[in-house]
């Protein structure tokens, strides 16, 4: 197990497991939920990759944007989306952060530039180039930052998107999430070329491998992207290399992978090894740890207890906001 | 808008005035897509405009349709107006994904935290020979959408005047411009610079039958309805002008005069317009009809390169002609 970085302290180390802590307790009780029948639809949970939110987003500034997938609980509580709204959206509830229009694959949220929450592969991308495109037209400092997954590269859109990026030199964070499956069909099966960095490379794009199990190395490897960005230099992509621990779905068996496979990631899982590196520095006890269980679960129960109490939405709104009902500025 | 009344100019100049006013009247406008810059745009119409607005508001995209129509519905939730404009809508199946699952859905999907105020130009339909990949007119494809608004102007005046209203819209505007349209001429008039979004127009009023159609179609109604003129048969044409939504109301209120409907599409007719609006005027007007309703659509063939049989193909004048006369003839 490495050393932690230079100058973490007990407080920084301590708020980023919290972080991660909040995240994994969360999906908890969203799986709980869906067991008791009160979330539907498609849950797609997070546990294993949450480093990569909680690193990216210590660097994100408030007007940077922010363009998620279908697995995107995490990057939406490591944003900052208070955690009744997001459960009631998981709920279907009209208190939701998108109005319980979107469910657990559609978080949206003004107030911290969340714009989804993208349930078709790949779409994300060329939004995200437009939102960088449109902060470079105003002169504005703000970045795209954009989660897909692996599977993601073999969309045409992943390529478009590189290249329109690269070649309009824009502010955009490409966030590889690469869990080794997009779905049940490992990277093997499905590219020619495993490495995706190589494929952004190719574009012109600045490329880099980053441990995404690893909560420091991810921060420091989305701040260097940003300054990049933000100096006016162009695209970054991280690939950030983690994995899923859960299912794709709730419908996924997991024929396609082994179970010593999952133990042997298990073991390299970004919550214990932060654990053990905190508490092999001596900055975090294992009363410390057992507090941020306590406060953290606490915080998601308090959520579930919003959902729960919260009203549906009454059918005779059934046909709003298909369009908008505010004017255009 | 400054246009001297009755000034005699083409639809192509038409639309280009229209780009040209809105990008100097508002700094978050620019235009982007494939060839509008360097190039002057595939059918000329933003010729100029890339040595009038630079590079940074003309802007030549790559052959990405999904990426560079995706990148417009960014940039308009990030606060610009974007003009997107795909060469044709044959090229828009490239980018059906990001209108469909993107523009048209952000706005619901987010409780109405992000209307997407997208603008997205293309051309549409045949007539040129261009062989069945570069012909087609799936305008009916986009105006089954929930989430957005699709618009045919016609005429000079809504080839002037709809734009300053799409882009006054905060949902995404998908605005079709027929290709064998774009070198007629005709009067700029007054009406241009009220132009609205929505709403179906009286083209030409009449007693006898009603045309409903739009786009190209237009201009074969007008010369069928002359020569039917010229045997006493007096047709009203009805431009509908937005595709979705339609305005039930104008046709209705047509119909009900006239007693008889044909429409004309240059879609092709199985699961069309021409049957979404024939369906409309049986729910909201049968027992107000003299005739079966009676549609001219595009043959149902991919449409051939050969002159005789592209033109065999599409809605012809004699063909509504025909339709016509046998409509009011079986009713006599």
């Amino acid at each position: 197990m490495s050393d932690l970085p230079a100058g973490i302290t007990r407080e920084r180390g301590l708020y980023l497991l919290r972080q991660m802590l909040r995240i994994r307790q969360f999906e908890g009780r969203c799986a709980e939920a869906y067991g008791a029948g009160h979330i539907r639809g498609f849950l797609h949970l997070y546990d294993g990759e949450e480093a990569v939110a909680v690193g990216v987003m210590q660097v994100l500034e408030a007007g940077d944007a922010i363009l998620s997938t279908y697995r995107e609980h995490g990057h939406a509580i490591a944003r900052g989306i208070a955690m009744g709204p997001l459960m009631a959206e998981m709920y279907g509830k009209r208190t939701g952060c998108s109005g319980g229009r979107g469910g657990s694959m559609h978080i949206f949220d003004a107030g911290t530039r969340f714009y989804g929450g993208n349930a078709i592969v790949g779409g994300g991308l060329p939004l995200a180039v437009g939102f960088a495109l449109a902060s470079k037209m105003q002169g504005r400092q703000d970045v795209a930052a954009c989660f897909f997954g692996e599977g993601a590269a073999a969309e045409g859109e992943f390529h478009e998107s590189m290249n329109l990026a690269a070649l309009w030199k824009l502010p955009v964070l490409f966030l590889c999430e690469n869990n080794l499956y997009a779905m049940g069909t490992a990277l093997a099966r499905s590219e020619s070329q495993t490495d995706i960095h190589a494929k952004a490379a190719a574009y012109g794009v600045r490329s880099v491998v980053v441990d995404g199990m690893d909560v420091f190395a991810v921060e420091s490897a989305t701040r260097e992207a940003a300054a990049h960005a933000r100096a006016g230099q162009g695209p970054s992509l991280l690939e950030l290399r983690t994995y899923r621990f859960r299912a794709h779905s709730m419908f996924d068996a997991q024929l396609y992978r082994d179970k010593a496979e999952i133990e042997d990631w298990q073991t390299r899982g970004p919550i214990i090894t932060l654990t053990t590196r905190l508490k092999a520095a001596g900055l975090m006890t294992e009363d410390d740890f057992q507090r941020l269980l306590h406060e953290t679960d606490a915080e998601v129960q308090a959520a579930v207890e919003f959902a729960e109490h919260s009203e549906w939405e009454p059918v005779e709104d059934l046909t709003r906001h298909v369009y908008a009902e505010v004017a255009r500025p | 808008m400054t246009a001297a009344t009755s000034m005699r100019i083409t639809y192509r100049e038409a639309v280009k005035q229209a780009i040209r006013e809105a990008l100097a009247s508002d700094p978050r406008v620019f235009l982007m897509g494939e060839d509008v810059g360097k190039y002057g745009g595939c059918f000329a119409v933003s010729k100029g405009l890339l040595a009038e607005f630079g590079e940074e508001r003309i802007r030549d995209a790559p052959l990405s349709e999904s990426a560079f129509v995706g990148a417009g519905i960014g940039a308009a939730l990030g606060g610009m107006k974007p003009i997107v404009e795909v060469m044709t809508v044959n090229f828009s199946l490239l980018a059906i994904d990001q209108i469909v699952n993107n523009a048209a859905t952000l706005c619901h999907m987010s409780g109405g935290q992000f209307p997407v105020p997208v603008v997205i130009r293309m051309a549409t339909g045949a007539g040129r020979q261009l062989a069945a990949q570069h012909s087609h007119s799936l305008e009916c494809w986009y105006a089954h959408v929930p989430g957005l608004r699709v618009v045919a102007p016609a005429t000079i005046d809504d080839a002037r005047g709809m734009l300053r209203p799409a882009l006054a819209s905060p949902d995404p505007v998908i605005i079709f411009e027929p290709i064998s349209l774009y070198n007629m001429e005709g009067e700029l008039t007054e009406a241009a610079s009220s132009a609205s979004l929505a709403g179906a127009r009286v083209h030409r009023p009449g007693r006898d039958v009603s045309m409903v159609t739009y786009g190209a179609s237009l201009w074969r109604c007008v010369t069928a309805a002359e020569e039917l003129a010229a045997s006493g048969i007096e047709a009203e044409i009805i431009d509908l002008r937005s595709l979705r939504p339609l305005d039930d109301t104008t046709i209705l209120e047509s119909v009900r005069r006239t007693r008889r409907a044909v429409i004309v599409d240059e879609g092709w007719r199985t699961g069309g317009l021409s049957a979404e609006i024939a369906m409309r005027i049986v729910e909201q007007g049968f027992y107000d009809l003299d005739a079966p309703i009676a549609r001219v659509c595009t043959e149902e063939v991919p449409i051939p390169y050969p002159k005789h049989l592209e033109d065999a193909a599409l809605p012809s004048p004699a063909r509504i002609v025909t339709a016509v006369r046998r409509m009011i003839s079986d009713a006599q």
